[in-house]
């Protein structure tokens, strides 16, 4: 009985799974050399930019699709996705609002992103990313007074290309890994930062990924650099609509803090998670790793994943510089029939550098949640601290968590703490929260939100509130 | 009122076996009374105060229970506690993350929406609260912690008698609570269940000792063994049991 009640409440609505019927400007599916020299055309990127791609291409040839995730779906034919898909009015890169399609607009209004910047959330700028390119960025001009450059990756690269080269691929190169690697050939778009010496950015800075396109993938490619002293806070959303088939997302993300810099990159993931039976869904592939190349440098990941059929990714952090700081927070929710594999890598190079992993993994339905973590202590890293603790809660009796811990110490004044538990969620809290007078569905949401409450403090203010919502659509039926 | 009739409950194990743990418990409480119930380890008791709030564990295999003329067997636990019932558990839950006293503000809006009344803000809940604070003897930091997370025992049976304060329910159910406390906590709980006293409220105290009526004069004492009330009378009932144990009572009762 009582498991039937919680049954109800975690019945998930999807409400963001509608298509916007668009004209769209789309390559035919498949993917070979002519292809990206289209990509690299289409965008108008200098000649460095398509050699690293075809170089990247060449080399993912060579290469499989790994298989050591704890992570089941049929093999992807990669000739058969679309690497190129753009609304065709976006294409000439509107100067401002008004050229923007309106339909567009109406899309990112139901999402609930409105861009009109006097209707946005005073503080946070939003980079709006449709399928294969950016449609818009908004409070470019405010965060240009300070000198912060935030703008579409394409545009970065025939603005910048001196930063581009210097930065890109220096934390995940392109021969990193399978989805690495045919991002490096293929990516479209995405978003590009950069934070001068000594400033802190002074609004929140936010992209908006949407996928609307069928049969196509998204691969976009964001870097962020946060130069000498400099602070800046980033938040990533992402939806897509409901379809049968699955679609593939392969993104890279970057990261380099130099000295005394901070990063913190917050990510609220809500990809269509496919249906009651599993069917359809985004199969979020992706690489995030950030620097920390300087001293007294931080880098703070936290991530709230709800959505996706598939999720595998790892946010992780090369802590180089001394006293440097690694975090990760992560909170994975999977339901139905949603397979989470994720994790973290901190790895210590520098003397004395600090890191700190919570994981919280929420399982309900049939869904799987795998934690996959690495702490790698070098012979270099003398004093380097980490504390790991990764808690599970299970929602029903066929769900499943598990936890996958390696940690790798080649220098002996490094510690390193690790604490897990698994629980399921307590008749007991249930029945206690009941009898006081809470109804199922709002027991089951305090109990959960009790549970992440540590990671969605990490969020910004204006995220968390949020978070906690979108937690409890994920959970909560008949809700929107 | 409270009318059990016939009651019997069963419990299934990890081994699917059925296990009979009421056999037909009868017991009418009035409006305003105080009963205690008495009996060796294992005899039922507590089985009957969460079968009474509404636990799931147990199958009702017949009687009938009924409060206030409205059966309360067909009731969800939340809609029981919008009727009034009440249990003070034996071991209160922990809860992490989940701050005390959002908790019991949930709690108690929830009960008062159900009940159609007018839901309490932020700043009415605080000066109520604070006050029943002092009666129950806690620390407002424990208000700020997580629910029952690190509390020591007595300050979770505290923290129990303070939802009871909050709540003001009109059929309260105490399993237990006098185990592990020390004599001022004990005397404390004398207290508050004789503040909440009234014409229409009844309580059901769950005890192993009769110290805890040193405190509270109960009207009714019943003795419990095996899954039926073998034996009701008065005050002196519980010295009685105080004195000679149980033993005297199984040769009647089987």
């Amino acid at each position: 009985m009582a498991n039937k009640l919680i049954q109800e409440a975690v019945e998930k609505h999807y409400p963001y799974g509608f298509v916007t019927s668009i004209e769209s400007d789309e390559l035919s599916p498949g993917l070979n050399e002519d292809i990206i020299r289209l990509i690299s055309t289409k965008k108008q990127e200098p000649s460095f930019m398509l050699e690293w791609r075809l170089q990247a291409f060449r080399i993912w040839q060579t290469m499989t699709p790994p298989t050591w995730a704890h992570i089941h779906h049929p093999p992807i034919d990669f000739q058969n996705i679309i690497y190129y898909s753009a609304p065709k009015r976006a294409q000439d890169h509107p100067k401002n609002l008004d050229e923007v399609d309106p339909k567009l607009l109406e899309t990112y209004r139901k999402l609930g992103i409105p861009l009109h910047e006097q209707s946005l959330l005073a503080g946070v700028a939003v980079d709006a990313v449709f399928d294969s390119v950016s449609v818009v960025t908004t409070f470019k001009a405010k965060l240009a007074e300070v000198g912060v450059i935030f703008c579409p990756f394409s545009e970065a690269v025939c603005k910048y290309p001196a930063l581009i080269e210097q930065y890109l691929g220096t934390v995940v190169p392109y021969r990193d890994n399978f989805y690495a690697t045919l991002n490096s050939a293929v990516f479209s778009d995405g978003s590009f930062v950069y934070v001068p010496k000594g400033v802190r950015c002074p609004m929140e800075l936010s992209t908006y990924f949407r996928i609307n396109a069928a049969k196509s993938g998204q691969f976009e490619r964001t870097l962020i650099i946060a130069d000498e002293g400099s602070d800046v806070s980033y938040l990533e959303g992402c939806t897509a609509p409901m379809r049968d088939e699955n679609q593939l997302h392969a993104a890279v993300v970057e990261l380099v803090a130099l000295d005394h810099a901070q990063i913190k990159y917050s990510t609220v993931q809500n990809w269509y998670p496919g249906d009651e039976q599993g069917r359809g869904g985004i199969y979020n592939f992706v690489t995030k790793r950030g620097a920390c190349r300087g001293a007294y440098s931080k880098i703070s990941w936290t991530q709230i994943e709800t959505g996706s059929a598939i999720t595998w990714k790892y946010p992780s952090v090369i802590l180089q510089g001394e006293h440097a700081i690694g975090e990760f927070y992560s909170v994975a929710l999977t339901n139905h029939y949603q397979q989470a594999d994720t994790g973290t890598k901190m790895i210590h190079i520098g003397k004395n550098t600090r890191s700190t992993i919570i994981s919280k993994g929420i399982s309900a339905g049939h869904g799987q949640n795998t934690y996959r973590g690495l702490v790698r202590m070098l012979p270099s890293a003398a004093h380097a601290r980490n504390y790991t603790q990764c808690d599970s809660l299970l929602l029903h009796s066929q769900c499943g968590a598990h936890t996958f811990p390696s940690i790798e110490i080649k220098n002996s004044s490094a510690r390193v703490e690790h604490e897990a538990s698994t629980s399921k969620i307590g008749e007991d809290q249930l029945f206690y929260c009941r009898q006081r007078g809470l109804g199922t569905e709002d027991a089951i949401s305090m109990i959960v939100n009790g549970f992440c409450k540590q990671i969605f403090s990490e969020l910004p203010m204006e995220f968390a509130v949020e978070a906690q919502k979108l937690l409890e659509v994920s959970l909560e039926g008949g809700v929107g | 009122m409270l009318t059990i009739h016939n009651l019997q409950v069963a419990v299934q194990n990890d081994k699917q076996q059925i296990k009979h743990i009421l056999r037909g418990v009868n017991l009418t409480i009035q409006p305003g009374e105080v009963h205690a119930i008495m009996g060796p380890n294992g005899s039922g008791k507590s089985t009957l105060a969460n079968v009474l709030a509404g636990k799931k564990d147990y199958q009702v295999i017949e009687g009938s229970v009924s409060l206030d003329g409205q059966n309360l067997l067909l009731l969800e636990p939340e809609e029981r506690a919008a009727q009034g019932v009440f249990l003070a558990f034996q071991y209160p839950t922990e809860i992490a993350g989940v701050n005390n006293m959002y908790f019991l503000r949930t709690a108690l809006n929830s009960l008062r929406k159900r009940n159609h009344l007018p839901l309490l803000d932020a700043a009415d809940f605080l000066s109520l609260i604070k006050s029943k604070l002092k009666e129950v003897g806690l620390n407002e930091t424990l208000l700020h912690r997580a629910v029952n997370e690190g509390f020591s025992g007595g300050e979770k049976k505290r923290n129990e008698i303070l939802q009871m304060l909050m709540l003001e329910p009109n059929f309260i159910i105490l399993d237990e609570t006098d185990s592990g406390l020390d004599i001022d906590a004990l005397q404390m709980v004398g207290q508050c269940v004789n503040s909440l006293r009234n014409k229409r409220r009844s309580f059901l105290i769950v005890t192993h000792y009769q110290r805890l009526l040193d405190y509270i004069q109960p009207d009714v004492v019943h003795v419990m063994a095996q899954g039926k009330i073998i034996k009701s009378g008065d005050k002196s009932l519980a010295i009685e049991l105080e004195t000679k144990g149980y033993g005297w009572l199984d040769e009647k009762s089987l």
